[in-house]
């Protein structure tokens, strides 16, 4: 806990400096532009999927439809910032600059994320009582309604696109709220919602009949994953000034479905891995871009087959590798008889 | 365990990303690197790659003649999977790992207005082909296109329909996912109404679709004169057969976006008699169309489309504008870019404006015996 | 009036291709209780076999034999598919828990979409003509000789399929299955033999849609497979899963509730019409229409 305050702390003095010399002190200093961009996203995928993770590795539910809370963050952030930061930092002109930014981003991203909350919220208390696979199709479905809807809705640009969001976030915004995440994660799964949330993963009946609301324990982390989805969403508003319903198709939830699995659905440590490994990937595999998806399907048809539990399996962080053992889900656990 | 898992990762992301940056290619200093960025993969890969054909073509013509000012073109190009993120992520790549001079790109408004910002803030000159969205070129005085824009593109339409089919009732039927169509279809139905037209209905589907004849059933009841269909020529073709099937018997008229030989190869008898608004004739005798039109074909094995023609002249007017600076830095290839005058290209003779879009007249053409064949020109 | 017909005629063309795919969703997920995702991918393999098929047999008029042999070629090619995907990736996890085998469905069909992309080229493809086109008006209402075709083959696989699996012993093995893979075992059924037939069936009528597809639209991309096989699935629910006759009803019902919502509501709702649908079952009538009430023991 106290490295991961150490960790915390580093990552708040780099979004502090970044934020005063205006997104570009890393930029400048440290790192070249190309690989900065690639380790923001990785960062904002990696805030991605664990937020998924939680839902679909901890408590079982299988969801396919974080795009669309992505989604509904980013234009939801996008469009307060467009719309109302101007008169926001004009009456807040008092403070120094760098404060008043801070103060938009916080601002709009906690919109953005409420806003995700609340489709969460209406997504998850109609789907979250259907089995497996049902489940994994309606949220796919809602995904895609969530998308055609912000498709049609002019002010947001539509089909042309939401233009002029302002750049607001860079790798330091990234950074502070990815660890923020994963502290936030982390801390849920090892309390007693934690242990709720597993008991409704390894058998959903058992934990009933123990008195566990399985209902309410599986739409509180619905709403958590997709107020996380809706959070990163912002931030990728900012980062790439221009938004399009074309980045939030099913296909982009499938993504962030193989980044968890490919991690170890029941492991923090696996998602973080999962995202950097993919995006990483994406881009070193930039000259066979035909084979790369092709890739990363037969790879994950490979991995469920020999080895299901992801590279990681269960380990993760604070827990040694014979704790981990006894965290093993057993085998056919949920298989229908 | 919490520490190494960290460090762990770290080391990971440090490594995975610090190879995959091999240090940036500047080229050496006889060559001059252009980047090019499209959809070669993804949904829209066949208009990638049609634009690619064209943008290589002009390169190595360029080259056998001898290059800019003695130094040979070297064209990067990154695929952006018909997605916009990706297209952003290509640009990064190209100005600030291959360090190209300019850009050319791309095809879809959506992914040029994702990409836009990055070049103007870096100050690297930008030549979209075909994106036809006046959002982009306002993005900063560093974008720039050789197609024309909507506006343009739907007032051409309007006019021929009002003018010389002398029709008063047409129907729309657009493509509700495609900014271009949207884009058509509004300006179509502004200027039609405002020379005394009247849209009788309007009905609209999804790139992507393949059944129209719920849209087309409902159009029929109205009885339009014509039906304006401004969206690609994959789901043109298939809409033509199912009206024609449905006993609709009514011309289709459309855009740029029908171009390409396929329209025939399905459309077949169905697209007979109908019309289209593009940047040029295929047939038209003129030798530098008939030059690049041979050319093509003997590279490709088949005649170029409007995205492939469109790609050959966005590489051209950039390698001009670069002959005429005198140097790739940025802001003088920008400023040659933008005195660009009587450019003779294959879609027309060009010359940029002030919003840095081109000034060039449209063709209309018909659907004659499986070909295109001129009707007549309009001019801006 | 006439357009209302016409609507209907429209609308129950579409269905029937929505059933014809349904028909395997709903005879895999009878025996197995797994959503087969790659099973609208194998309905675009299917189409594609035709096409290059009909390539291959280039002649210069469009006749009935060849139509038939197309559709043969696509029919033996897809069956070898299914059989095979059954064969390597859902075998293997059968045992495993059930998220295991909807990640490994979900991976075989982005192989297949994403190999497609690769292998056939990313654009779309059109169809040669087949058989000979025809047109009939009743009317003012036009149908066309694929759209009876694609009907009526719909119908005479639903009946097939219906007399297989009730009046034939294969028949008795397959539903023995879908009750209780074990006890069947007990009972000496050679479960994996059904299983591979159930996939092969299942694949083989969905190659027949894809090239009736092919004959009708005649449009084919690498992606097609992805909305039809979700709303087949639709269908496959609606109708009751498990069903054979449901899997013929829950595809006509979609396919005239999507052309009717098209027409008269407002094409933007075109996909989003099959997911509604399928929430509202969910939630109030999980059986579909024809399915029987399933009680979850403990």
């Amino acid at each position: 806990m106290r490295r991961l305050g150490v960790v915390a702390a580093i990552g708040a003095a780099c979004w502090l400096a970044s934020a005063l010399a205006n997104g570009d002190l890393i930029a400048a200093v440290a790192v070249p532009r190309y690989p900065l961009r690639i380790i923001t996203l990785a960062g904002i995928n990696i805030i991605l999927a664990v937020s998924l993770n939680l839902i679909n590795g901890f408590t079982g539910q299988f969801s396919i439809g974080h795009a669309g809370f992505m989604a509904i963050g980013a234009y939801g952030a996008a469009w307060l910032a467009v719309g109302f930061g101007p008169a926001f930092s004009q009456t807040l002109g008092f403070l120094p600059h760098a404060a008043v930014d801070a103060l938009l981003v916080l601002a709009c991203l906690a919109f953005g994320g409420l806003l995700a909350a609340i489709g969460g919220l209406a997504v998850g208390i109609p789907s979250l009582r259907l089995r497996g696979d049902y489940l994994a199709i309606v949220t796919l479905g809602f995904g895609e309604i969530i998308r055609v809807f912000i498709l049609n809705i002019d002010a947001v640009g539509g089909a042309r696109g939401y233009v002029g969001i302002p750049n607001l976030a860079g790798f330091g915004w990234v950074y502070f709220v990815a660890v923020l995440t994963v502290l936030l994660v982390r801390n849920i799964v090892h309390s007693s919602f934690g242990r709720t949330l597993l008991a409704v993963r390894e058998d959903e009946i058992a934990a009933e009949a123990m008195g566990v609301n399985t209902t309410r324990a599986k739409v509180i982390s619905f709403v958590i994953s997709s107020t996380l989805a809706g959070v990163a969403g912002g931030l990728f508003a900012f980062y790439s000034m221009f938004l399009h319903t074309n980045s939030f198709t099913f296909i982009k939830s499938i993504e962030f479905i193989i980044m968890i699995v490919i991690g170890g659905l029941g492991s923090i440590l696996g998602s973080i891995v999962g995202a950097t490994l993919y995006i990483v990937l994406t881009e070193v595999l930039r000259v066979a871009a035909e084979f790369r998806m092709v890739a990363f399907s037969l790879l994950l048809v490979l991995i469920m087959i020999f080895r299901p539990q992801g590279l990681l399996g269960t380990l993760d962080f604070g827990r040694r590798r014979r704790d981990a053992r006894k965290m093993v889900p057993a085998a056919g656990a949920g298989a229908e008889k | 365990m919490k520490r190494h898992a960290w460090s762990l990762a770290c080391a990971l992301i440090a490594v995975s990303t610090l190879s995959s940056c091999n240090g940036g290619g500047s080229g050496n200093g006889d060559e001059i690197v252009v980047g090019e960025f499209g959809s070669l993969t993804g949904t829209t890969a066949t208009f990638g790659q049609s634009t690619h054909n064209g943008v290589m073509l002009a390169t190595e013509q360029l080259n056998a003649a001898g290059g800019i000012n003695g130094k040979k073109v070297r064209i990067i190009v990154e695929d952006d999977q018909s997605k916009p993120e990706e297209a952003a992520t290509a640009v990064t790549k190209l100005i600030n790992q291959d360090r190209v001079v300019a850009l050319i790109g791309e095809v879809a408004s959506s992914r040029s207005l994702a990409a836009a910002p990055i070049a103007q803030s870096n100050k690297v000159p930008m030549v979209s082909p075909s994106s036809t969205n006046p959002q982009v070129t306002a993005v900063g005085d560093y974008i720039f296109r050789v197609c024309f824009i909507d506006p343009f593109q739907g007032l051409v339409m309007a006019k021929f329909a009002t003018n010389t089919l002398k029709m008063k009732k047409v129907a729309i039927l657009y493509d509700v996912r495609n900014d271009y169509s949207i884009g058509l279809r509004n300006v179509f139905g502004e200027k039609f109404k405002e020379m005394g037209g009247q849209i009788v209905a309007e009905q609209s589907y999804s790139e992507g679709d393949s059944d129209f004849r719920a849209q087309l059933t409902a159009l029929k009841a109205t009885q339009p004169e014509a039906i304006f269909v401004p969206g690609y020529y994959t789901e043109v073709s298939t809409i033509a057969r199912q009206a024609k099937d449905l006993g609709i018997n009514a011309p289709l008229l459309g855009g740029d976006g029908w171009d390409s030989p396929k329209l025939f190869e399905i459309g077949g008898k169905a697209i007979e008699g109908s019309y289209m608004s593009n940047h040029n004739s295929m047939d038209d005798p003129n030798p530098v169309i008939q030059k690049f039109v041979t050319d093509y074909k003997a590279k490709h094995k088949i005649i170029p489309d409007a995205l492939a023609t469109l790609g050959y002249d966005a590489a051209n007017v950039l390698f001009d504008a670069m002959k005429r600076a005198g140097s790739t830095e940025g802001p003088k290839v920008r400023d040659a870019l933008a005195a660009t005058k009587d450019f003779v290209g294959v879609t027309g003779t060009i010359t940029i404006d002030k919003d840095r879009n081109p000034i060039k007249p449209a063709v209309v053409l018909q659907v004659k015996d499986g070909k295109f064949a001129y009707v007549e020109t309009i001019a801006p | 009036m006439s357009t209302f017909l016409q609507q209907l005629v429209n609308g129950l063309s579409l269905g029937s291709i929505y059933a014809l795919i349904a028909l395997g969703y709903t005879m895999v997920y009878g025996i197995l209780r797994l959503i087969n995702f790659a099973h609208g991918d194998v309905y675009m393999v299917g189409a594609y076999v035709g096409y290059y098929a009909s390539l291959y047999l280039r002649g210069d008029e469009p006749s009935f034999f060849r139509a038939a042999v197309v559709m043969l070629a696509a029919m033996i090619a897809c069956a070898i598919l299914g059989m095979l995907i059954e064969r390597l990736a859902y075998r293997p996890v059968r045992q495993a828990s059930k998220m295991t085998s909807l990640i490994t469905a979900i991976g075989v069909s982005l192989l297949l979409e994403n190999g497609g992309q690769l292998v056939f080229g990313p654009d779309p493809k059109f169809f040669p003509s087949l058989a000979p086109h025809y047109e009939l008006s009743v009317g003012d209402v036009r149908l066309t000789s694929e759209q009876l075709t694609v009907f009526a083959v719909s119908f005479l696989v639903m009946a097939f399929l219906y007399v297989l699996v009730m009046k034939t012993k294969t028949g008795v093995a397959m539903r023995a299955v879908s009750f209780n893979l074990d006890a069947a075992k007990l009972m000496g059924v050679s479960t994996n033999q059904i299983i591979a037939l159930t996939f092969a069936l299942g694949s083989a009528f969905a190659a027949v849609a894809g090239v009736l597809i092919g004959m009708a639209i005649p449009k084919i991309d690498p992606l097609m497979g992805v909305m039809y096989g979700l709303k087949a699935f639709v269908a496959a629910v609606l109708g009751g899963i498990g069903n054979i006759p449901g899997a013929l009803i829950g595809g006509l019902l979609i396919g005239l509730a999507e052309t009717f919502v098209v027409a008269y509501i407002s094409p933007t709702f075109r996909d989003a019409i099959a997911f509604a649908t399928l929430i509202a079952l969910l939630l109030f009538r999980p059986q579909g229409m024809l399915g029987a009430v399933v009680k979850e023991k403990v």
